[in-house]
Formats: C-alpha cells, sequence, structure tokens
C-alpha cells in the first residue's frame, strides 16, 4: 500500500494543497479510503490527520468505508418523487436490507439516494453501476437486480474457471 | 509603525492599522460589537456571525462580518443599526436553538432583547465556532482535533471519532470553548479528554499531579530541553 501511495504523491510533489487530487486517486485505486493509506499520507505528505478526515468526510465523493461491488444510486428528486421514487426506494430497501448510504454486508451492493440526476423526463431514474435506466418500477428495478447478480455470476465463474 | 487608516464608525473617526479588522479597530476603539468565534490569537474565521455590521454609504449599504473584513480609508461603518440588530437577533436565535442554556448566549441574547428561540431546540452543545479546532492547530500546533462532515452534520470530532492520537492532553479545546461543552475531567492522576484517558505526572518534588505526560513530553521535544527539566512543576521549579 506504502508503494502505491508513494507513486500517488510523487505525482503532485507532495504537496498539501493537492489533498483532495490525492485522495481522488486513492478512493480510484482502493474504490473508497482505507484508514491505513489516510494515516500513512498524513505522514508522508505531513498533514495532520484530523485535517485529511474532516476533508475526507466532508466531500461526499470520498467514502471511509468498503463500497459494494455494484452501486445503486436512486434519484429522489422532485421529478422522481412524483413518479413514485420513495416506493422503489422502500422496495430496494426492503430487498437488499439496507438503508440509503449504506452497503450490504456481503458488499455486494452499495445503495443510494441522490437528489438530481437531470434526467428528469425519464424519471424515476435507477443508475446501476454507472448505467442510467429510466421509468423505473418496482418490477424493472427487480429485474435490474437479477441481471447484476448474474454478471456477478458469470464473472465468479469465470474467475473460478481461470483459477 | 504600520500604516494607518481612518475609518468612520457610528460617525466616530477612528484611525487604525492597515489590514486590521473591522471587529479589532472597534475593539480599540470601546465599541461593542457581539462576537463568539473571534479571539486575538488565532486567525479570523467569521463563522459565528454574531459581528455582522452595515458598511458603505446611504446608498447601498452592505452587511459584512466585523471579524474578517478589514479596515479600509473612509469606510464607513455601523455597528448597531435596526438592519444590523435584527441579523444579529435572527443568528441568536440559530445559535440558542443549538444550546438554549449557554450562560454565553443568555448574555448575548439578553442585550438583544432575545427571550427565546422561534426554532426547534436541537440541544446539539457545540456551537461551532471552531475556535478549540484554530486553538489546537495554530496555538498548541498539534491538530489532534478537527471538523467531520458538513452542513446539518458538521461537528468537531477527532480523527475517526476515535481516541485522538495526536492529542497531549493539554486541555486548551476544552478551556477556549465559550459554550464548555468539551468536557474535561481530572481523577486520581488520570485527565479524561476526548473519551480518552492520559496519565498525569507527579512533580518531583511536592508530589502534585501537574501535567498530562504526553503534553510534558511535546514541550520537551518542541523546547529542545531534556525530559527531566519537565519533572518539577511550575512552583517548585
Amino acid at each position: 500500500m506504502k508503494k502505491k501511495l508513494k507513486e500517488i504523491i510523487k505525482k503532485y510533489g507532495s504537496n498539501r494543497s493537492f489533498l483532495v487530487p490525492i485522495l481522488q486517486d486513492i478512493q480510484r485505486e482502493y474504490d473508497y479510503l482505507p484508514r491505513e493509506a489516510l494515516n500513512a499520507l498524513s505522514q508522508l505528505i505531513d498533514i495532520p490527520i484530523s485535517h485529511i478526515y474532516t476533508v475526507a468526510t466532508f466531500y461526499k465523493a470520498f467514502s471511509l468505508s468498503p463500497r459494494g461491488r455494484h452501486q445503486l444510486s436512486l434519484c429522489m428528486g422532485t421529478a422522481c418523487h412524483v413518479r413514485k421514487a420513495p416506493q422503489i426506494r422502500d422496495h430496494l430497501v426492503r430487498k437488499l436490507q439496507i438503508e440509503p448510504g449504506e452497503t450490504t454486508p456481503d458488499l455486494e451492493y452499495s445503495f443510494n439516494t441522490v437528489n438530481c440526476l437531470g434526467v428528469c423526463a425519464l424519471g424515476p431514474i435507477l443508475v446501476a453501476d454507472g448505467e442510467y435506466h429510466g421509468q423505473m418500477t418496482i418490477t424493472k428495478a427487480d429485474k435490474i437486480l437479477k441481471e447484476l447478480e448474474k454478471k456477478e455470476r458469470t464473472t465468479k465463474k469465470v474467475a473460478a474457471d481461470e483459477n | 509603525m504600520a500604516d494607518m487608516v481612518t475609518v468612520k464608525i457610528n460617525e466616530r473617526e477612528i484611525t487604525a492599522p492597515a489590514g486590521s479588522t473591522i471587529l479589532e479597530a472597534a475593539r480599540d476603539a470601546n465599541i461593542y460589537i457581539p462576537n463568539l468565534c473571534s479571539n486575538e490569537e488565532l486567525t479570523p474565521y467569521g463563522a459565528c456571525r454574531l459581528c455582522m455590521v452595515e458598511i458603505g454609504g446611504s446608498e447601498k449599504p452592505k452587511l459584512v462580518a466585523s471579524c474578517i473584513y478589514e479596515v479600509a480609508d473612509g469606510l464607513e461603518v455601523r455597528t448597531e443599526t435596526p438592519r444590523v440588530n435584527n441579523v444579529r437577533r435572527f443568528v441568536i436565535e440559530l445559535l440558542l436553538a443549538r444550546n438554549p442554556d449557554a450562560p454565553v448566549l443568555r448574555k448575548i441574547a439578553d442585550r438583544l432583547g432575545v427571550k427565546d428561540t422561534r426554532f426547534k431546540k436541537r440541544n446539539k452543545g457545540c456551537i461551532l465556532c471552531g475556535q478549540c479546532v484554530r486553538t489546537c492547530r495554530e496555538v498548541v500546533g498539534v491538530s489532534a482535533i478537527g471538523f467531520k462532515g458538513r452542513g446539518v452534520t458538521r461537528q468537531v470530532s477527532t480523527p475517526f471519532e476515535e481516541s485522538p492520537v495526536d492529542c497531549i492532553a493539554c486541555g486548551s479545546c476544552s478551556y477556549i470553548c465559550p459554550v464548555k461543552v468539551i468536557p474535561l475531567k481530572e481523577e486520581n492522576g488520570v485527565r479524561e479528554i476526548w473519551k480518552t484517558k492520559f496519565e498525569l505526572k507527579k512533580c518531583k518534588k511536592c508530589g502534585r499531579y501537574f501535567a498530562p505526560v504526553k503534553q510534558l513530553e511535546y514541550f520537551s521535544k518542541i523546547t529542545k530541553l531534556p525530559k527531566e527539566h519537565f519533572e518539577v512543576c511550575l512552583d517548585c521549579r
């Protein structure tokens, strides 16, 4: 981890004003901000860990806990809201057994709600692994979850075959 | 002497060093402006918004936070207009909603004629003035605590909300806090702050507990004096 970190820092020349891009790079590498990485970073670029923690918790784009393999974002903007996004949210909460903003214990799914994705005409919007699905319904959401699961299984199978 | 500028505060001509803030200039001239987050020892921050004043001529008066607005030649400042007081009353009500009982807030509220807050009382205690965080960073120099989150969930916190690794248990944060919401307990040679217990050092001569071990180690590090120098309390030295 330290080697990777040093590579990232080298890119920015251990300048403390580059804290945010450095954190972005760390998150790109590990998909979240591991604690050990932040502690090591604090020592390497001489920024107090309290300050790194402040920045890391300030921006919603940073996550301090591991995120699921699949990212689900449901739009709760006004247009999506009136087209029954809350019912879809409740359904996903029941189905995944997690609250918005959480990750399933098996690290398969992270589910969060967002306030507007700017595609109100297609609402309600569910974003699954970066792919936008419009005019969402509970049935369609279930279908998408199934597809994600299938994708998961095939990749697992491929991995097993390779071994 | 630094360059001086002349400003008008409440129709009074006042000279102040260039680069100082309206609040500082007013303080020197004995003009009261309520404030909570400003401290002479700390960099201006502009968090509490109680020090709002009106600046500019009669044409387009502006409201600014006097603790971060620098004086300039010919600047006109008014500290007690109805508009200013209105804003301050609103701000103190918002602060009271976070901490309805703090004596400092009550005192300012009384002065502004505010009896109670119209907002739902949340009793968060902390008013987010940031004095503890700035003291820890600027005066103590260890930066053990910081803010966490933003907006309504913002709070003062130790890193990862656990025992602060850099804390030396000096207690400055607890001391500086205007609303006294950082608990510090001392018992049987142990000081507890930020939910962490720190061992206190016993004076070699009088046997009194006088300072946290970690703080003395830190002193020894920054002053480059040997550890033995800090084994005796100030009274016995």
